[in-house]
């Protein structure tokens, strides 16, 4: 129990003032801006933000697939810079992309892989089964990459990331373009993983659910810099309270609402009034009977706890759920259209 | 569930306490041959599953032998033959040119889908990557060309079998080279699929044609003369017919190894930079 590798007791990954600069038609974009990052060896962490935010740069970077234009960084303790060949070794990258070769068998693609890391024949087909098995895709063997659906590509994806054991594995926007179940699937095998193994895991997401229940640690990036960094629990506390909606019939009954409560008009919709409170439960009446009393007529009322949207709302008065939604809007260009 | 690797009885529950680490072995340190030859096994692997994709680049050339070769005859004015002993060295060069042309088209879409990346950031050697790709190419080329061979036999086409074998050394070698080119196009074009199939298709046809192997270029204009002189392919027709016909001293067997030789140095050495700077 106690034969750690190297990492198995210290960080797996840190990274100093990372910077990644691009050219790009003529102006110079700044997609990762002096990042510092620390992983743990056992952590899952997610790395959150909108499109264009600079999330697969950084991973990208640390993965070696990218040259930083400044900073250092440590990755499965090799330097990326001195010893890329070291990081690659030793890491598992899950990218964007499905990783499987339209043409090739499934079967065939992880002997590929197996080969790739330099295992032997019979190492390679015997952990090939292995991860066939667990991963679920034991009647897609024989089958091309290409007829495989969404979610079977994605576990295949996976399965490569795995072929060798890797102490840290990377994966990049993993459930994206997934139908509900596939995600759930999907996040099925990586919870499985860790537990089994304490792979060291550092994916990117978008979506807030998934950041929120499965990570334990939460990034949060937004133009190319970590504005947050924490477990999803201490960051919603730091906004202090439930988030408490009050509907009027007009514009001029949420704002008199507003002049009373205080909160803010949403700016979506501003017959709305939101509100925060530390115990909405018992606030939300209580502004009620305030209003009733004001002869102002609330039309709707709603409280929740916060979110990681709200978080992030906080941090950068943009909505995440928004920005993703507009995802061909991206104001930093993702490397790949660099 | 089966575990995934090393299983360590764990009383962890879900992503909150993860097992204990086992110690993981690092994979070891290869070389750039074990990574040539892991390259060239993936990339052949779908060759050996679905054969027919190796027939079906023939339908071109076998549509020129064909087609081109009975009107061939009938310009000529000569015997069968003597015409097929003239044309089907062309064809084999056709064969090796279009084959390898657009193989970087499957890298391409690799790059596309991310499988490419996949190979990227394994511990493999960037030349390896290259190589063993444009290594592939001898595969079918060799298929291709012992069965245009064998069709053009009962029409009266005499093969000399050292001769053939030569040749199609010969046209390995090329057919390297020009497959790194093709490897290297599509590394220079990225995401845009239009730009590799334009410059694919504006060389091809002016080289196929420059070469003299589908019409002799001797009673052309010197323009045309002059070009065929600096087109690596007209001496590898050249090659090719004096080696099918068993003449190996002939200086043009000397000629057509020679360009192969620099298209397939050229070739790897451009493409292997190319794909050392590839992201």
């Amino acid at each position: 129990m106690t034969k750690h590798t190297q990492a198995g007791t210290g960080q797996m990954i840190t990274a100093r003032g990372s910077t990644k600069t691009f050219r790009s038609k003529g102006q110079t974009v700044e997609a990762v801006r002096a990042v510092d990052l620390s992983v743990a060896a056992g952590e899952l962490v997610a790395f959150l933000g909108p499109n264009g935010a600079g999330k697969s740069t950084t991973l990208r970077m640390l993965t070696t697939l990218l040259p930083a234009t400044s900073g250092e960084a440590t990755v499965a303790g090799c330097d990326i810079r001195r010893d890329p060949a070291g990081v690659r070794r030793r890491i598992g990258y899950v990218g964007q992309g499905s990783s499987g070769g339209h043409t090739q068998r499934v079967r065939d693609e992880l002997h590929a892989q197996g080969a790739f890391y330099g295992l032997g024949r019979r190492e390679t087909r015997a952990r090939a089964a292995e991860l066939l098995d667990s991963l679920e895709l034991g009647p897609f063997a024989n089958r091309s990459v290409q007829s495989l659906s969404g979610g079977q590509k994605r576990r295949l994806d996976i399965a490569l990331g795995l072929i060798h054991r890797p102490e840290l594995l990377f994966l990049d926007e993993p459930s994206t373009g997934l139908d509900p179940h596939s995600r759930a699937n999907l996040w099925e095998h990586i919870v499985e993983l860790r537990r089994t193994t304490g792979t060291t895991i550092f994916l990117t997401t978008h979506y807030l659910d998934e950041a929120d229940q499965l990570a334990e640690r939460v990034m949060v990036m937004d133009h190319g810099r970590v504005i947050a960094d924490d477990t999803a629990g201490a960051l919603k506390e730091s906004l202090a309270g439930d988030r408490i909606t009050l509907g009027f019939a007009g514009r001029a009954d949420a704002s008199a609402a507003a002049a009373r409560l205080g909160g803010e008009l949403d700016p979506a919709d501003p017959t709305r009034l939101v509100l925060t409170a530390a115990d909405g439960e018992r606030a939300l009446p209580r502004h009620l009977r305030e209003l009733a009393a004001a002869g102002l007529d609330v039309v709707t009322a709603t409280h929740r706890p916060p979110t990681l949207d709200d978080v992030f709302l906080a941090l950068t008065g943009r909505s995440l759920r928004e920005e993703s939604a507009g995802a061909g809007a991206a104001e930093t260009p993702e490397p790949a259209a660099a | 569930m089966n575990t995934i690797a090393d299983p360590t009885p764990s009383t962890a529950t879900g992503a909150q306490a993860p097992a204990p680490l086992a110690a993981r072995p690092v994979p070891r340190r290869t070389g750039f041959a074990r990574d040539t030859a892991a390259v060239f096994v993936r990339e052949s692997r779908p060759l050996v599953r679905d054969p027919f994709s190796v027939l079906f680049s023939l339908v071109q050339p076998l549509v020129f032998l064909g087609l081109f070769g009975p009107l061939l005859v009938g310009a000529a004015g000569g015997d069968v033959a003597g015409t097929l002993q003239w044309f089907v060295p062309g064809i084999l060069v056709m064969v090796a040119l279009f084959g390898t042309a657009s193989t970087g088209a499957n890298l391409l879409f690799e790059m596309q889908t991310g499988s490419h990346e996949r190979t990227l950031v394994a511990p493999l050697s960037r030349n390896a990557l290259l190589v063993g790709r444009a290594l592939k190419e001898v595969v079918p080329l060799m298929v291709q060309g012992t069965i245009v061979v064998l069709v053009a036999v009962p029409f009266g086409f005499s093969v000399n079998v050292p001769g053939l074998l030569l040749g199609l050394v010969v046209l390995a070698v090329f057919g390297i080279g020009f497959g790194a080119l093709s490897y290297t196009l599509a590394l220079g074009c990225r995401n845009r699929d239009w730009m590799f199939w334009m410059v694919h298709q504006t060389l091809l046809f002016p080289l196929m044609i420059l070469s003299g192997m589908l019409l002799p270029l001797e009673d052309g204009p010197e323009w045309m003369r002059v070009a065929a002189a600096v087109n690596p392919l007209s001496y590898l027709v050249g090659a090719e017919r004096a080696l099918l016909a068993g003449d190996f001293g002939a200086p043009a067997v000397l000629g057509g190894a020679i360009a192969a030789v620099v298209t397939c140095a050229i070739g790897l050495v451009v493409g292997v930079r190319a794909m050392r700077r590839a992201r």
